[in-house]
């Protein structure tokens, strides 16, 4: 077996196995953990796939990004009895047929369908290519896209701020008695 | 096994969206429906990059389409999670069963 | 004279030989060969890491008109390898109430982090152990990595202090990423690639450094790196008179030991990514390569040791603000200058 095969089938464990762990595991911090390890699998895919500008910004955005911000949130959230708390509706047979009948037509489909694969050589997938598509033909999708993050980070900003998204409203249950106006206070 | 070629790729990235569905469909806790979410993307991002590589070699366009696809989902990921702190402020807790409160 | 890569080239083709003789394929040379030159890497790394905790001891002494280790060895030399066999001898103990799992692969996670750094570091002329393409992309992406390792640190050892450390640490590196990676951002528009090789192939004569050419770029990246390695003035997560220890307050014995030696190998790396970036790698008249290398990467952590004992440490807002409000901005602004003065130039 060469390098690539071998590298593709463990990988390919790692990402399936941390996957399941991720959707099953009791404790969510746990479930955070298996997840950055199948974002790097997926990495080292993308790596196998001749696409290593991808596979660097996969590592960087969503396992030293989006991961920690995952990791905030559950740290933020976490409850204290968390041993009583179920961690699956009561939706799992449903869920589990649904989703296995989703793979069985997708196996199937890849199985019979014959793809157009070419054989040409394969484009360098470090940076060059990939700017120039970014700056000519996909630049509309970029200039969108990066008003879409601008957009995200003022939301983001707004709905998590301790005075809550709506301005001088008192959210339920965060103070006892209602805030003085400033004009109430003794200011000596 | 002569050498992996693209229905490989596509069937790995079937199972992890197929392991997605599941975990979306079936966990309580707000968070972890947001990491099946994650894992979702990422089986899309590696069909992407696997029909780019197979069936267009000579350009990248699978992998700028996945970019995108990394960066929306980032945008995605943020603005849930300020959701769910939201969320948590108010009510104690992020099971999705138990947030119902704009039913009739 | 003196030029390792001959050597180096000449054990490859010896281990090559010597495993196509015990009849495996070439996938085997290449795990084999990869497996060798990793451990050789980071045995060196580690050996130069005990060199380090004595000269920071020393040079902290120094600094505050004291003597320093002067016992054990000439000058104190052998303290470290004293105090390593005391950690060492220590029970591992791991408190009750932790979280097992995570709190067991927290250090592993923060030391291979600050390890697989030097996968694409020139050591000198044909040292390397992986010319990646993308080789500086990948540096800025492993240094992301060790912020899962602070978290798990802080969340596993169920503690206030070292739950705020962990807070604090992923708040100020992932803060930081973005400075540095503007910064690096600037050299690789010059170099044209991201190639850690090809970047110090374009630095061979001194008035060839980019240092010339991005001075501010430099600045910006040093100041954004000691912040990454977590070192005084961006020390706050593991600040002794704030937090205990920050995220290792429940560490001791070996697991601790990880975590002290991954601040030291993430500041030579932060100092060996800077020689590569700005100051020419390891060109140099008369002397080896690899020594040209080490002694530039030296001067950069005695730096950024001095700075540890001169320097009183940023409080938690005004080490964010400094990042966000000063350091990306002169970035950009950097970048922008960059791309104007290369387009007139071409």
């Amino acid at each position: 077996m060469d390098t690539i095969s071998l590298a593709f089938f463990a990988i390919a464990f790692l990402i399936i196995v941390s996957s399941l762990m991720v959707v099953s595991s009791k404790n969510i911090f746990h479930s955070a953990v298996f997840l950055i390890l199948a974002l790097f699998g997926v990495a080292g895919i993308f790596v196998l796939l001749e696409a290593p500008l991808l596979a660097a910004a996969q590592v960087l955005i969503y396992v030293g990004a989006i991961s920690i911000l995952l990791i905030f949130a559950v740290m933020l959230t976490a409850r204290i009895a968390d041993g009583t708390v179920r961690h699956t509706n009561e939706q799992v047979p449903t869920g589990l047929v649904i989703s296995l009948g989703l793979l069985a037509v997708m196996l199937y489909s890849i199985w019979e369908t014959p793809f157009a694969i070419n054989g040409a050589p394969v484009a360098d997938g470090s940076g060059k290519k990939l700017g120039e598509l970014f700056l000519t033909q996909f630049a509309l999708p970029f200039e969108i896209v990066s008003v879409l993050l601008l957009a995200a980070l003022i939301a983001a900003l707004v709905i998590a701020k301790k005075d809550g998204p709506i301005r001088g409203r008192n959210p339920v249950g965060s103070s006892e008695e209602p805030r003085l106006k400033k004009s109430e206070t003794i200011t000596r | 096994m002569a050498g992996i070629g693209l229905s490989h790729y596509l069937a790995l990235s079937a199972v992890v969206f197929c392991i997605g569905v599941y975990g979306m469909l079936t966990r309580r806790s707000a968070i972890a429906v947001l990491m099946a979410i994650e894992l979702m993307f990422n089986a899309v991002n590696i069909a992407l990059v696997a029909f780019g590589r197979y069936v267009t070699p000579e350009t990248v366009t699978g992998q700028v389409v996945a970019a995108f696809t990394i960066a929306v989902a980032a945008a995605e990921a943020t603005v849930a999670l300020a959701i769910v702190l939201l969320i948590y402020q108010h009510h104690r807790g992020i099971e999705v069963d138990r947030i119902n409160f704009m039913k009739w | 004279m003196f030029e390792l890569d001959k050597l180096v080239q000449a054990i490859g083709r010896l281990i090559e030989s010597a495993v196509t003789a015990l009849g495996l394929g070439p996938t085997w040379v290449t795990i084999i060969q990869l497996a060798i030159a990793t451990v050789v890497v980071v045995a060196f790394a580690s050996l130069l890491v005990l060199f380090f905790v004595w000269w920071e001891r020393k040079i902290s002494a120094r600094i505050q008109l004291r003597l320093g280790p002067m016992r054990v060895g000439w000058h104190g030399i052998l303290q470290t390898i004293a105090d390593a066999v005391k950690l060492l001898q220590k029970e591992d103990i791991t408190p009750a109430a932790v979280d097992r799992g995570v709190y067991f692969w927290a250090p592993i996670v923060v030391f291979v982090a600050a390890l697989a750094v030097y996968v694409t570091v020139p050591f000198g002329r044909g040292l390397i152990v992986s010319d990646l393409n993308i080789g500086v992309l990948y540096i800025l992406a492993i240094t992301t990595f060790t912020v899962i390792g602070l978290l798990m640190a802080g969340w596993s050892s169920n503690n206030k202090y070292s739950l705020l450390g962990g807070f604090r640490s992923a708040a100020q590196v992932v803060s930081y990423e973005v400075p540095m990676a503007l910064a690096v951002l600037g050299v690789v528009m010059f170099a044209q690639s991201l190639s850690t090789v090809t970047i110090v192939a374009h630095q061979e004569k001194f008035y060839q450094w980019y240092v010339w050419r991005q001075p501010i770029g430099f600045l910006i990246f040093f100041v954004a790196a000691t912040a990454e390695c977590n070192r005084t003035p961006f020390d706050l997560p593991e600040a002794d008179s704030e937090i205990v220890a920050g995220y290792s307050t429940e560490y001791s014995g070996m697991k601790f030991a990880m975590f002290f030696l991954a601040e030291f190998l993430s500041m030579f790396g932060a100092s060996s990514v800077a020689t590569i970036l700005f100051f020419g790698g390891w060109h140099g008249p008369f002397l080896p390569s690899w020594i040209w290398f080490l002694i530039k990467t030296l001067v950069g952590v005695f730096i950024l040791m001095w700075l540890r004992w001169t320097y009183p440490r940023l409080r938690v807002d005004q080490l964010m603000g400094f990042a966000w409000k000063f350091l990306l901005p002169l970035g950009f602004l950097n970048l922008i200058v960059t791309g104007f003065i290369l387009l007139l130039v071409k």
